[in-house]
């Protein structure tokens, strides 16, 4: 899977302290592994959100505010936003779970609080992941984002956790079998 | 430089001397945890994705049925069946199947699977629970359970630690419960995001290994990654008979390093709740009192052991449910259940003319069994009141501690345990 540089999208926006079962109410827990599923419900627990994703474009961004994510560990939260078609999610701040599961399936997540502030619904965004900038061609506005950690933008790139992973355990397979 | 107990428990696990808060460390899992509605996905993951044909080690995972079980509809008895098939296959050494567990986060610890010193893991955000018997504890999604049973090992971003501490003791009626509301409530539901809180003072020495877990559960209610206690004579006393594996208490230094130390006067701390629609939403009880309620859980891994169904019962004792409400008592385990049964609190709750089920979590993240419908009021022992976390987006949830519960299921509105009952008995206050 190769990691995009640009994503150009719509930004729907957020508030602060959305939590997972606003995210993705537990009781469509049950589709846990049908990401088209769990994207049809995404976000509708959000007060005035009700039916939300059939709205979305392929493509679109959703900007968050602060300790976005918060609550359950379910996995489902960053599974459901992505299978409703979000292209990336850029939040004022992260609760750590949601933001662990994001990089860990190569889910791009960005970190920008002049852009959980400055962007407003429906504006024009165009995101440079390398570069860590987020453009407003609405506003005509330009936002930073937060410089992650080297292993987690390695992890990002290469795709998450599931190739480190099979890179790992193919690299003890090559030492047990080296050892006889 | 001195360590936290947060960080040495990290350093041991990746093998090094010491760390520092903000390095990203590869570290040994000593023991991990998954339920029905995790276990699927990471299965998948692990045989599928990462093609791993077996986990790293069967006798240091845990595995129970308790979110959607016993199953509330065919998609769930899916899942029940591949978490059972999953356990079997792997030969998953701890796997609770329904009617002899319960709810995860009372299972290992009243099994004595999760020990002082120990790096804990669960694909669950409420397994912070088990840092009060002094180990490191912390909740991850299926990628990451799938990574541990391939590997035994994780990443983690060491945290930096905020200290608190409680001085004094807490007074009458007030519970563990109130306490942590009330420091939810001071910090803000990111008050200790990424962070670990540590856990000490006077007060906490006078409370037992239950109400000390209920502080530690809702560690993830401030955003933390992990909340840990002290070992001491009540944990050393609860894990004798108990624990599984030998262990090794971890200390923090006396020149340990704290982003932030915050105290508190526990005698001052009121009986509250949190408000809807956030467990930040700390409030007095006396605000509150008054407010009509429609249903009354007392349930979930925060609040319903064996101890919080005594206090419970006697003030349920001769007293009936409130025409209008229901009250609906969902014990923490199977263990709980049994002991509840033994103790004659069953036959109070059913007198009162409460609902009682098996342990599961049930009504708590709206499963089943209790869950609210639009515009519907509930006081709740559980741990989080995010808008529609028990049902409908509408519904109202006000958490508070299991005596506050009783009483008000009794009254039918919000209020003080001493409305109906004069004194907590000696023993169980």
């Amino acid at each position: 899977m190769s990691f995009p540089k640009v994503i150009r999208g719509r930004a729907w926006k957020f508030g602060a302290n959305i939590d997972t079962d606003q995210i993705i109410p537990a009781k469509y827990a049950i589709y846990s592994l049908d990401e088209k599923e769990l994207g049809k419900h995404a976000m509708e627990g959000v007060p005035g959100r009700e039916g939300w994703s059939a709205g979305v474009a392929q493509g679109d961004i959703l900007v968050g505010g602060s300790n976005f994510g918060c609550g359950s560990s379910r996995e489902i939260a960053p599974v459901a936003i992505r299978g409703a078609g979000i292209s990336l999610v850029i939040a004022d701040s992260y609760a750590r779970i949601f933001f662990r599961n994001a990089i860990n399936m190569g889910y791009p997540i960005l970190q920008s609080p002049q852009a959980a502030e400055g962007v407003d619904e429906g504006n024009e965004l165009e995101v440079d992941l390398e570069e860590g900038i987020v453009r407003n061609f609405t506003k005509g506005d330009e936002y930073r984002c937060e410089a992650f950690p080297t292993f987690m933008n390695e992890l990002l790139h290469m795709g998450g956790l599931v190739p480190w992973v099979r890179q790992r355990l193919e690299e003890r397979r090559r030492v047990a079998t080296a050892r006889g | 430089m001195g360590m936290t107990m947060t960080e040495k428990i990290l350093a041991r696990g990746a093998g090094r001397d010491s760390v520092r808060p903000g390095d990203l460390v590869l570290a040994k899992v000593d023991f991990a945890m998954g339920h029905d509605l995790t276990i699927p996905p990471a299965s998948k993951i692990m045989r599928e994705q990462m093609g791993a044909e077996k986990i790293w080690d069967p006798d240091r995972v845990a595995v129970t049925q308790d979110h959607f079980q016993p199953a509330k509809d065919a998609a769930s008895a899916t899942l029940g069946r591949l978490t059972r098939e999953f356990s079997r296959d792997m030969g998953i050494k701890w796997y609770f199947e329904v009617g002899q567990g319960g709810i995860c986060h009372t299972v290992l610890p009243e099994n004595g699977l999760v020990l002082p010193g120990e790096l804990v893991v669960g694909a669950d955000s409420h397994s912070c629970t088990y840092g009060a018997l002094n180990n490191f504890a912390t909740g991850i999604g299926s990628t990451d359970l799938a990574c541990v049973f391939a590997l035994g090992e994780l990443w983690f971003r060491v945290p930096e630690t905020l200290k608190f501490v409680y001085h004094n003791r807490l007074k009458e009626w007030v519970e563990a419960k109130d306490l942590i509301l009330y420091v939810i409530g001071q910090i803000g539901v990111d008050g200790a995001r990424s962070k670990a809180m540590e856990h000490t003072g006077e007060a906490l020495r006078h409370i037992d290994m239950e109400a000390r877990l209920t502080m530690t559960n809702m560690a993830i209610e401030a955003g933390a990654k992990n909340g840990i206690m002290e070992f001491d004579e009540v944990t050393k006393e609860y894990l004798d008979g108990r624990a599984k594996r030998p262990y090794t208490p971890v200390t923090s230094d006396p020149d340990a390093e704290y982003e932030k130390v915050l105290e508190f006067d526990a005698e001052k701390v009121e009986l509250g709740v949190a408000r809807p629609m956030s467990p930040d939403n700390y409030s007095p009880l006396s605000e509150v009192a008054g407010t009509k309620l429609d249903q009354v859980f007392i349930g979930s891994c925060t609040n319903s052991r064996i101890t919080d169904l005594r206090r419970a019962a006697a003030v349920l004792d001769g007293h009936k449910v409130a025409p209008g409400v229901r009250l609906i008592i969902t014990p923490s385990s199977h263990q709980v259940a049994i002991q509840a049964e033994k103790e004659g609190l069953i036959g109070i709750f059913l007198a009162s003319g409460a609902a009682w089920t098996t342990a599961t979590c049930g009504a708590c993240l709206g499963g089943h069994m209790g869950v609210l419908g639009e515009g519907e009021v509930c006081l709740s022992t559980t741990n989080r009141n995010f808008p529609g976390r028990m049902g409908h987006p509408k519904a109202l949830v006000y958490l508070s501690n299991p005596a506050v519960a009783a009483a008000s299921a009794v009254a039918g509105v919000i209020t003080h345990p001493k409305e109906v009952l004069k004194k907590m008995p000696a023993g169980i206050a």
